[in-house]
């Protein structure tokens, strides 16, 4: 990937034993770290296809450990963790996705002749564009809208479950947990001592070294 | 570190947590089940709260329910978007219509103390006007209020929560000044205030229901931006940290993990207690009077499922009213970048508002609408971006990658009550066994010209501040309001002036659903001001024995 690292060197869990966490984030935060990597809801075949998709709506810079998207949302489901509202046209969360992964493998095998895992990016995103627009239907969606699936749950699952994670904070420039210690500097421009330096073109090395010295 | 919040009721055996000292506690008076106490109270927000504390310190036996945990937040909370979920409603609920509501953080809690615990903490006053939007305005329904009278319900409310706010407040009749000083702005507040500025219009610091210097056990704010996700400080003057405890120090009782599923009547026509569900059992508690404080979704549920052959239709709903009227806030917003790190993430959201079309009436439409300025935190945003404009793959990273240089403003907007929009009972049971809410709703051809009115306006004062890449959040919706509306008249409302029902003495209603119109600001102060209104009322005809 040819991304910028706008915030070279800050990593938000060099905080990890200082003011800006409590005991209460350091638990959260450390069990999500842990989480299992197999699935306990979705068979293997569905959460590769998971991990498929993931990797196309949330591509992961080559550098760092990947952050494992599709075991996140399957602990969602296998813990039954659910957003407070069900729109009347979707069934329950795991239905949902027994449905929406199966039907996506169905129109990448319709289209390409190939299951969704085996086919290369490019194509990924046609069949994931599909989807969005609301193109397909019949086989596994049953009366369950395709568009519906994936903006209210596979994208919104997606994008929180990376979201949460120290590394996504990390490269967004995020000052992540802030308890106690908060933040002084409010203006447009300041920076605390512990939030990330943000790199000018060209010169990553300052911020690189202001970054090291962010806990 | 004491046992978790969720897994077991923390207020038993005489004492509650002390939600000022991680492992502590403070006595609690506790009243036998079996004997009627004079008053429940169901739900501990911010229609309960006051009622629980001033019912108590006039010397009324008081036990207040709530359906979720007793929290210390010294002690429970995290600085998480995603572990916080703790504090929302998130029993099922099914929403349906043209524009179904996303139910969840924007509109609920479930918690000791309500939605207070993970609100914004903005506190306004309505328009005066609006408590006579028929017969000032020409729309909606009148409320059987006097705007002058809410007036010193406001102050006392602004007061018992010592709000941050300015010395001089640019919109409506004159009003002291707020108890504590206004907290600096941060970067995305001065934004709005370059464009409010360049438009012409008024703006100020946002007036905060959390402390900008020291108050008893509540520290000032740090600015830790979490706001919404539980304030782990205590600045917030959420109900949890300041009526809830006048309340048990005055007498109170407090049940948490207590969810209450049914109003038991009696032969006389008046209600004779609830029936609650704690620790695993089903169990009862007599009470001569009972307040339902469950907000604009679980207040109409309750009703509703407490029918019997003398009340099918549901206790209180003569008017075939209970559950009709819902009323949401448009919630609509327009985000961009500027060349300047402004680092929304820093301090309390909403910093800075803008009330100007809330008090200019040259529009042709009805209802108004205040913005205010954002700090959304990762997930929040990642939300914003893809809801708003589809994005996913190396352009919704492109997108979060600017998060730094993000900025923008969001509405709080006034839609209109309609029947249609309503709350009902669908056949699904949840974890305690009773029917979850079927929450209809749909936007009027009003609330549509409002909305595109208020984005038009937003997106020019984002320009003006020199925002570029503006993009437009359509479909986002917050607070509820409705579903009891309160009148003059048994045909038209549910509960009269008194928040008293009209067709069950001992009944009454006190939260977000009384509410006949919704207004065009964030209605928590509204509701605080109105229990503590109906605490004074309730104390008058107790004097009176009207009881």
């Amino acid at each position: 990937m040819t991304e910028r690292d706008l915030f070279p060197g800050y990593d938000v869990l060099s905080k990890r034993l200082s003011p800006s966490w409590n005991d209460q984030t350091r638990a959260v935060v450390n069990a999500r770290l842990a989480v299992p990597r197999e699935p306990r809801f979705l068979k293997p075949e569905l959460f590769q296809i998971l991990e498929a998709a993931a990797a196309r709506l949330v591509p992961q810079p080559s550098g760092r450990a990947p952050v494992p998207i599709a075991a996140y949302v399957d602990e969602k489901l296998f813990e039954n963790k659910r957003d407070g509202y069900r729109l009347v046209q979707l069934p329950d969360q795991g239905e949902c996705y027994l449905r929406g992964l199966a039907g996506l493998d169905e129109a990448a095998r319709h289209q390409f002749s190939k299951s969704f895992v085996q086919l290369d990016g490019s194509e990924q995103d046609q069949i994931l564009s599909a989807c969005q627009r609301g193109a397909l239907r019949d086989g596994a969606w049953g009366d369950m809208p395709c568009g519906l699936f994936f903006s209210h749950r596979l994208l919104t699952d997606v994008t929180t479950v990376y979201y949460a994670h120290p590394s996504a904070w990390s490269e967004m420039g995020f000052g992540g947990p802030a308890s106690p210690r908060g933040y002084v500097r409010m203006g447009a421009n300041r920076r605390d001592p512990w939030e990330a330096a943000e790199a000018e073109p060209g010169r990553e090395e300052i911020a690189r070294v202001e970054n090291a010295h962010v806990r | 570190m004491s046992a978790d919040a969720l897994s077991e009721p923390r207020a038993t055996g005489g004492r509650a947590p002390d939600v000022f000292k991680p492992g502590g506690w403070i006595k609690m008076r506790e009243y036998p089940e079996t004997e009627a106490v004079d008053f429940v109270v169901i739900g501990t927000g911010a229609g309960g709260g006051p009622l629980i504390a001033r019912l108590a310190e006039q010397g009324f036996s008081v036990v207040g329910f709530d359906a979720g945990p007793y929290f210390r937040p010294l002690e429970d909370f995290a600085s998480d978007e995603v572990a916080q979920d703790k504090l929302y409603w998130t029993d099922q609920r099914i929403v349906d219509g043209a524009n179904p509501l996303r139910m969840g953080g924007n509109n609920s809690g479930k918690a000791v103390g309500g939605s207070t615990v993970h609100f914004a903490m903005v506190s306004l006053r309505f328009r005066p006007d609006w408590f006579k939007s028929r017969t000032k305005l020409g729309y909606g329904v009148d409320w059987p209020l006097d705007w002058q009278e809410m007036w010193r319900y406001y102050e006392m409310a602004e007061q018992a929560l010592a709000i941050s706010g300015p010395v001089k407040y640019p919109w409506g009749p004159k009003r002291p000044r707020y108890p504590y000083r206004a907290h600096e702005l941060n970067a995305a507040a001065e934004i709005l205030a370059r464009g409010a500025e360049a438009q012409g219009y008024a703006w100020s610091p946002t007036p905060l229901a959390t402390v900008s210097a020291p108050r008893g056990d509540s520290p000032p704010c740090v600015y830790r931006g979490f706001c919404r996700f539980g304030c782990s400080t205590n600045a917030k003057q959420s109900q949890l940290v300041t009526f809830i405890p006048r309340g048990i120090k005055a007498g109170a009782e407090i049940r948490d993990l207590a969810m209450v599923g049914k109003i038991e009547m009696g032969p006389d026509g008046r209600a004779r207690g609830v029936h609650y569900h704690r620790a695993g059992e089903w169990r009862f508690q007599r009470a001569k009077n009972v307040i339902v404080a469950g907000y604009a979704i679980e207040t109409p549920r309750l009703l509703l499922a407490s029918a019997t052959d003398r009340f099918p239709e549901g206790l209180a709903n003569s008017s075939g009213l209970v559950g009709k009227n819902l009323m949401t806030q448009s919630n609509q917003a327009v985000f961009g970048t500027v060349p300047e790190q402004v680092r929304w993430y820093k301090g309390p959201p909403s910093l800075a508002i803008t009330e100007h079309w809330n008090y200019d009436d040259r529009k042709d439409f009805f209802g108004g609408y205040a913005w205010m300025s954002q700090g959304p935190l990762p997930i929040e945003w990642a939300s914003i971006v893809t809801g708003s404009l589809g994005l996913w793959g190396q352009p919704l990273r492109n997108a979060m990658q600017q998060y730094n240089h993000a900025v923008g403003i969001k509405m709080v907007g006034e839609m209109l009550p309609e029947e249609r929009n309503c709350v009902t009972l669908a056949d699904e049971v949840d974890q305690y066994g009773l029917r979850i809410p079927r929450i209809t709703y749909s936007w009027g051809e009003n609330d549509k010209a409002l909305i595109q009115h208020a984005l038009r306006e937003m997106q020019t004062s984002m320009e003006l501040a020199g925002v570029r890449d503006v993009f437009r959040q359509e479909n986002d919706t917050n607070h509820l309001a409705g579903t009891a509306r309160m009148g003059f008249d048994p045909k038209t409302s549910v509960v009269n002036a008194d928040c008293r029902s009209w067709d069950i003495p001992n009944l009454w209603i006190c939260d977000g659903s009384v509410f006949p119109t919704v207004g065009g600001v964030n209605p928590s102060l509204t509701i605080t001001a109105l229990s503590l209104r109906t605490a004074d009322r309730i104390k008058a005809m107790a004097g009176r024995g009207e009881l």
